[in-house]
């Protein structure tokens, strides 16, 4: 349940759509350009309308396709505007050969996404298949586990955005988060403009005593350099997202880190898994803490920088981890989070934990108390050795 | 109708030594267009093609003005992002300078890949000039069939074959879609005519919305000539009637200039090699196809500009 933290804040009911719009409210872009696309319409649909009652000094512009959107929204941010967009699932996939174009040109924009499941076969429901596949494309990536998250993950995402000189998606799990209405405390407008404080780019094209050229062709002479700068950018971004999350807890009270450890410290089992099923897998974890089971979870908020020393760290002494994937990667072997996973621990040299793979939920499938206790289950099992490790991906709750 | 003595003291923004061929007529649209706007501020963004690779390979740049690229099919979209950023910061007092946007694409950008991105900035009312240098085909890449590609043009990708003859389907007709936005200001021209060019350019700078210019632009490489026939040949299109030189201003259509006589078309086609299988006397009927469809659309035009002359808007 949430609880005022802050001394002048107010708790609302809210749908993470309203709180993703409510932000974007407070943080009041210079540009917004989006398009409308289940189940994140409503983000931009609530955004015209502040526009329309002139709440905000923004200039929107209802473009006529996601590719657009986000061509739109990272020129207005070259040319010096702070700029914004959202969207989801498809939408996100026609943006992508842009979404790697504003990592590549170092543009800060920052976009509110609605995790859907992409096509085909269309579907219109929560799964992480949409970001997953946006995973390299230089874009830091902040997801939520609920309506407070997203809210106070937009605010910190501005700044994060502008000092790391990198692009950055806050996402929700589609209706689970984006369309459920939940209790949030939100901040006083000028509070928060305060603590996102005036967007100062170093150079832009509106500049025009000072012309450049942004966008170039670059070959075999310098194109590695800028690409390996981008890879250092997200690296370093790290340091910048911790700076962030300090200041907000200093600010707003809330403490954000890279990733959440719940009764992780002593646990023996423990999930890893990203938004929304978090909040469910805490109740499994209450549930077996009482039964003297020795159950952890560790929620992933940043995946994009991924911080495998402290992901490392986090797990070492845990017997048995399942990495729960609301994606599938048709690699041919794991999904995401748990390749993610696995490499920052043999890196860290963290061989001990035994680890089995996940996918779950694709299409929006429920995962419930029932689904999470069987993988605690299967866990222990792994732990006493009962049962072996799959050198493939485990599928939770799918008809085989 | 520009001065030629006063553009003469414009300075230039767009330095030589770029890499555009030489007898290039894209390095002659950006030039031109960029003195007829040189008492202007201007933003310029480009479609991914020869002009952009060719002006801006880093650490280098031709630009001495703000340029920006980002990708092919989206020179519109993007010209549009920066001049909603420079209405809104305007309307905080975040900047004080007046200034312009020009979108450049060609013909692979424009009439095809980019087309959606055009037309959608173009109907939200984005106060920008689009120029189209229109070269018949994706030169960038090596000369494949666009939209824009005449009937009869031997491509690498709709090449003349011992069954085919070139591109089989007739090209579409752009500034006719862009007249059909209801813009203020769409206009068509060609290469070798800097007076017509430069006017159009400052004209369309001038209305309060969006703007459009499709300039035909020989291609040396392309269309297979002697580079020093760049011009004439720009100018045989005019001539032929085959690209006649008209604007339409708030819908009303007006033929800007008439050829002192008519030309075959065969004048203009004879000059360039992608249309040399034509001339086979096999080939004699697509050629009476060609100067027919030539014929026909100079006369819609006539009876268009008649129209204009009592008030018919388009």
């Amino acid at each position: 349940m949430i609880k005022t933290v802050y001394s002048k804040g107010k708790l609302v009911a809210k749908t993470g759509n309203e709180v993703m719009a409510e932000a974007m409210r407070q943080i009041e872009p210079d540009v917004v350009a989006a398009y409308p696309i289940t189940p994140a319409t409503e983000i931009v649909q609530i955004f015209s309308q502040f526009v329309a009652d002139g709440k905000v000094k923004t200039e929107f512009v209802a473009v006529e396709s996601e590719h657009s959107a986000m061509s739109a929204t990272l020129a207005a941010c070259a040319a010096g505007a702070r700029a914004m967009t959202g969207t989801s699932s498809q939408g996100l996939c026609l943006m992508w050969e842009m979404l790697n174009i504003a990592a590549g040109l170092r543009l800060p924009v920052v976009m509110a996404e609605v995790n859907r499941a992409i096509s085909a076969p269309i579907n219109i429901h929560g799964d992480q298949s949409d970001t997953m596949g946006a995973r390299d494309t230089g874009w830091i990536q902040i997801y939520s586990e609920n309506s407070q998250e997203a809210y106070d993950n937009m605010i910190q995402a501005i700044r994060i955005a502008e000092q790391a000189k990198l692009p950055a998606m806050v996402t929700t799990d589609g209706f689970i988060i984006s369309h459920c209405m939940e209790v949030a405390e939100v901040y006083p407008d000028e509070d928060v403009k305060k603590f996102i404080g005036e967007y100062k780019p170093e150079r832009f094209l509106l500049d025009i005593k000072r012309p450049y050229t942004l966008g170039s062709i670059e070959l075999q002479d310098y194109y590695f350099e800028h690409r390996w700068q981008l890879a250092q950018a997200m690296r370093d971004s790290t340091k910048v997202i911790a700076e962030v999350g300090a200041d907000f807890k200093k600010t707003f009270g809330r403490e954000y880190d890279f990733f959440e450890k719940y009764k992780l410290d002593d646990a023996e089992l423990a999930i890893v898994v990203i938004g929304s099923t978090a909040g469910t897998a805490k109740v499994v974890v209450d549930q077996l803490r009482e039964k003297g089971i020795k159950a952890g979870l560790l929620k992933v908020r940043v995946f994009r920088p991924f911080n495998g020393e402290q992901i490392a760290k986090d797990l070492a002494n845990i017997k048995a981890i399942a990495v729960l994937d609301k994606a599938d990667s048709c690699s041919g072997t794991f999904a995401p989070l748990f390749t993610d996973v696995a490499s920052a621990l043999y890196a860290n040299g963290i061989t001990t934990p035994k680890l089995v793979n996940y996918v779950y939920g694709l299409g929006g499938r429920e995962i419930g108390i029932k689904d999470l206790t069987d993988i605690y289950a299967a866990l222990g099992e792994i732990a006493s050795g009962k049962r072996a490790v799959s050198k493939n991906v485990e599928y939770c709750g799918v008809r085989i | 109708m520009a001065n030629l003595k006063e553009l003469s003291k414009n300075p230039e923004v767009i330095t030589g030594g770029h890499r555009l061929c030489a007898g290039c007529g894209a390095g002659v649209v950006i030039r031109q267009a960029l003195i007829a706007a040189a008492n202007k501020n201007v933003v310029v963004t480009s479609a991914t093609g020869c002009m952009e690779v060719s002006t801006s390979v880093y650490p280098f740049t031709a630009w001495k003005i703000p340029f920006f690229h980002s990708a092919f099919e989206n020179s519109a979209a993007t010209a549009s992002g920066i001049e909603t950023a420079y209405r809104s910061l305007k309307k905080q007092g975040k900047l004080t300078d007046d200034i312009h946007f020009i979108a450049f694409g060609g013909d692979g950008g424009t009439y095809d890949i980019g087309l959606q991105s055009l037309s959608g900035a173009a109907e939200r009312g984005h106060k920008m000039l689009y120029i189209c240098y229109d070269n018949e085909a994706y030169m960038n890449t090596g000369i494949q069939r666009s939209s824009a590609t005449p009937l009869g043009a031997d491509t690498t990708t709709a090449p003349a074959g011992k069954i085919e003859q070139g591109k089989e389907q007739n090209r579409k007709n752009l500034t006719h879609i862009m007249i059909a936005h209801n813009i203020p200001y769409v206009a068509q021209t060609y290469l070798g005519n800097w007076n017509d060019f430069v006017t159009k350019v400052q004209k369309a700078l001038e209305v309060d919305g969006p703007s459009f210019i499709n300039i035909l632009t020989p291609c040396r490489l392309g269309w297979a000539y002697k580079p020093e026939d760049t011009m004439n040949i720009g100018r045989l299109a005019m001539e032929t009637c085959l690209w006649p030189a008209y604007e339409v201003e708030r819908g009303v259509y007006k033929i800007n200039i008439f050829p002192k006589e008519k030309k075959p078309v065969t004048e203009f086609l004879k000059l360039q090699g992608r249309f040399k299988h034509l001339f086979k006397p096999e080939n004699a009927h697509i050629l009476e196809r060609i100067q027919k469809q030539v014929d026909d659309n100079w006369a819609i035009l006539q009876r268009r500009a008649e129209l204009g002359k009592t008030g018919v808007v388009a």
